[in-house]
């Protein structure tokens, strides 16, 4: 069912070519679909009013740009909103002017906070820190031992303290704590990662308890642990957790999955705190910073495009992409030599892979995600080499290449006259198609353009 | 592949900018029709604010915008022809409807003779071996034997959780060490109650996205080492639902069910602000009925699912 939100997106703007001018009445349709779209992604009801409000004036009264199609165009004025609310750098994290750097582990209950703190510290020893781990969950069973665990697995120290047959409670936890940041000063730990018990926002007790620790330890980040999952209540207990503590960022956890994550867009604007990690899997190492532009691609389900278009206008040459689509969407068509010179060009972007996992999931597009696993990056090479085993002449006149030719260069290029044939079959047909292609979206025109040499690349 | 690249070989079929207009024009038509229908009936019989006002109490306790507009649709056909007339009797009348979703799907626990196999699955974090250490409790409330099995082998303490909740409990538990064979644990334990004669048998398994292909194939895996030993076990999978939840929990609920033939749900942590609505969702397309609540991390903290409150709590009113 989400898969075909930007269709849907397509559609609704299908009604909009050929009108000079965004109006009230034409993106009415596609106002409502972006709403559906977004509450689908978990975005809270009172964030996507508001959005929804901020693309109709900014939209209403735009003229109708050539280059881009109504649907992209508002696209975009989706894209940069959600780029505004989620801001636009990735975030940084706050270490103390004089160590320890005490970072403080909250949120609700099996949110991911354990499993966080042992990532965080990972990623710190990674960057040169020595992280000291201490568990103050002195409620769930086995909390404690569960960090303990998840210390020794990354070779971080822990605090572990002794409760002393104690009985749990605020007095307990707050005595660990302080014992803790103690022990992290005299080992020459630099970093002290405060695991907390989850706890409803609604709990007076334990938020207040939270409070004090806050006061006792006064930490440099006190990081809101959130499933990337949660619904429409995420708001109600980021904003409650913010008011009591004054949050400085957040952490979105089990991001491997496939929810939207629209939960991010819904804390960011009550906290006005940025998301600053994302949990990827359950090995210590799936841990990375956030990028909003990413999280925005996922939450519109349009897979990473922009950013995909973006990279290609940055790292391809301009005018010859042109000039490339152009000719190729001319009467003439493209020459083998045209078709090598894109390739060249496409590879400068990254692997095909990565290039396929950027694409949207629907549309022209559909099913190419799921592909990228199995493509073949050596294809690239070998069909560089078939083209540079021709001759100038073949690479312009491609039907002079005779059997004895193409013999020849499958002797050149170390491949067989299989593969020489399939490329020529393949490069015949895409001649064709980019021809008839003209008609299609801007969108598509754009990057095809720019992406023309990947036809040939698969089997 | 190539093909799927830019579209299929084949001359797309091209549409006219005059279909495409038709098309565009009829859509408009469509719920222009359907908005002014709606509308007449409404500003007859119920007001118009009390409806987006029960939307949004929808929306807002996770139904989802599908499942929302299509319990929406029945309630306004069901108010005309009931004429309804005012914004509490409309309300009473959502509140059937809601009920009546949940309700339908409820099927007796089927009663079984040897060890009844409860498994509990669930993504990362929702309260699996909470759950079982109180659903432990519950049935040794009915006076029956309980052992626990401890297969989430995965997760760092794991099986000490639930070893201090099988102390709680007072119930037996089968472990092994963390990192084993979680298959290898769940056999022992079914042969065990088997042996032994215990009445039922809870499962705690390790937290998976649903999205894991691998992970969730072990799930089958698990599924069918009980059935070696007793036929028509396992007799309960219970998918442990978070809350607070969003729409994700849909595709949760579908993959699941798949892997793993849930029979029903546990919604947990019903003790916050959130209202799981999305179980509404779930037992509509799904027809997965809940059967528990979590409503505290205390041992007596999990409750039989009361529909009736339920549907009163998502429209604001518990």
């Amino acid at each position: 069912m989400f898969e075909n939100l930007s269709e849907k997106l397509q559609r609704a703007f299908k009604s909009l070519r050929g009108q000079g001018i965004i109006t009230e009445e034409n993106i009415g349709d596609a106002l409502r679909e972006i709403r559906v779209a977004l509450l689908e992604a978990d975005v809270n009801l009172n964030v996507v009013k508001e959005l929804v409000e901020h693309i109709r004036i900014k939209a209403i009264g735009q003229e109708v740009l050539t280059a881009l199609s109504p649907a992209e165009q508002v696209i975009k004025i989706v894209r940069d909103e959600l780029m505004t609310l989620l801001g636009k750098d990735t975030a940084r994290f706050q270490f103390a002017s004089r160590p320890p750097t005490v970072i403080l582990m909250a949120g609700l209950q099996g949110s991911g906070k354990t499993t966080t703190s042992g990532k965080l510290a990972a990623w710190l020893q990674k960057g040169g820190h020595r992280p000291m781990l201490v568990s103050v969950d002195v409620y769930r069973p086995a909390a404690r031992e569960q960090l303990k665990v998840v210390a020794a697995s990354i070779k971080a120290s822990l605090y572990e303290g002794d409760l002393k047959g104690e009985a749990p409670g605020s007095a307990l936890v707050e005595r660990l704590a302080k014992e803790a940041r103690r022990e992290a000063v005299n080992s020459g730990c630099d970093t002290l990662i405060v695991d907390t018990a989850g706890r409803l926002h609604i709990d007076e007790d334990l938020m207040d308890e939270m409070q004090r620790l806050k006061t006792l330890l006064n930490p440099q980040e006190i990081l809101f642990i959130a499933d990337a999952m949660t619904g429409q209540d995420a708001v109600r207990s980021a904003e409650e957790f913010h008011k009591r503590l004054a949050l400085t960022g957040v952490v979105l956890t089990k991001m491997d999955g496939d929810a939207r994550g629209g939960a991010a867009l819904s804390i960011r604007q009550v906290t006005g705190q940025p998301v600053k990690f994302i949990g990827t899997g359950e090995k210590p190492t799936a841990f990375e910073p956030f990028h909003p532009d990413r999280i925005v691609g996922r939450i519109l389900g349009m897979g990473d495009i922009m950013t995909l278009i973006e990279r290609a206008e940055e790292t391809l040459d301009k005018k010859k992409s042109e000039d490339f689509a152009k000719k190729a969407l001319s009467g003439d068509g493209f020459s083998l030599e045209d078709f090598r010179d894109q390739l060249r060009q496409i590879r400068k972007l990254g692997s095909l892979q990565s290039i396929m996992k950027m694409l949207p999931s629907v549309g022209p597009f559909q099913g190419i995600q799921q592909m990228a696993d199995q493509v073949d990056e050596k294809q690239f090479v070998r069909v560089e080499a078939i083209i540079n085993s021709m001759t100038p002449k073949e690479r312009n006149h491609h039907e002079i290449i005779s059997g004895n030719r193409r013999k020849r260069i499958a002797r050149g290029s170390g491949t067989s006259v299989q593969e020489v044939n399939q490329l020529l079959r393949q490069y015949a047909q895409m001649r064709k198609m980019f021809k008839t292609a003209g008609k299609g979206g801007a969108l598509q025109r754009r990057l095809m353009g720019t992406m023309g040499g990947m036809r040939g690349m698969g089997r | 592949m190539i093909q799927t690249l830019f579209g299929s070989l084949d001359e797309p079929e091209k549409k006219s900018i005059f279909d495409r207009m038709k098309q565009a024009v009829s859509r408009t038509r469509e719920n222009l029709e359907q908005r002014i229908e709606g509308i007449i009936a409404l500003t007859r019989e119920v007001d118009e604010a009390t409806l987006e006002e029960l939307e949004q109490s929808l929306i807002a306790s996770d139904l989802g915008v599908t499942t929302t507009e299509e319990i929406l649709t029945t309630l306004r056909d069901h108010a005309k022809r009931q004429r309804i007339r005012d914004g509490a009797e409309l309300r009473q009348l959502l509140k059937t409807e809601i009920k009546a979703i949940l309700d339908q799907q409820d099927r007796p626990i089927r009663a079984v003779s040897g060890p009844q196999i409860i498994l509990l699955v669930g993504v990362n974090g929702t309260g699996k071996t909470t759950t079982a250490g109180k659903l432990a409790a519950v049935y040794r409330s009915q006076g029956k034997s309980v052992l626990l099995c401890a297969a989430d082998t995965f997760r760092a303490a794991a099986i000490e959780q639930l070893e201090v909740w099988s102390q709680r409990s007072g119930v037996e538990l089968i472990k092994s060490k963390q990192g084993g064979d979680p298959t290898a644990v769940l056999f022992d334990a079914v042969q065990v109650a088997k042996k032994r004669n215990f009445d039922v048998v809870i499962v705690d398994t390790a937290g998976r996205l649903h999205t894991k292909g691998g992970l969730m194939a072990e799930l089958d895996k698990m599924r069918r080492i009980t059935q070696r030993l007793i036929v028509d076990a396992p007799h309960e999978v219970l998918l442990v639902m978070d809350a607070t939840t969003g729409q994700n929990g849909l595709q949760q609920a579908r993959l699941f069910t798949e892997s793993a033939g849930v029979t029903g749900i546990v919604l947990t942590k019903l003790d916050g602000t959130a209202k799981g609505g999305i179980a509404v969702a779930i037992a509509r397309e799904l027809n997965l009925p809940v059967r528990y609540v979590g409503v505290g991390e205390k041992i007596e903290d999990l409750l039989p699912f009361d529909s009736e409150a339920f549907a009163e709590s998502l429209l604001g009113g518990g």
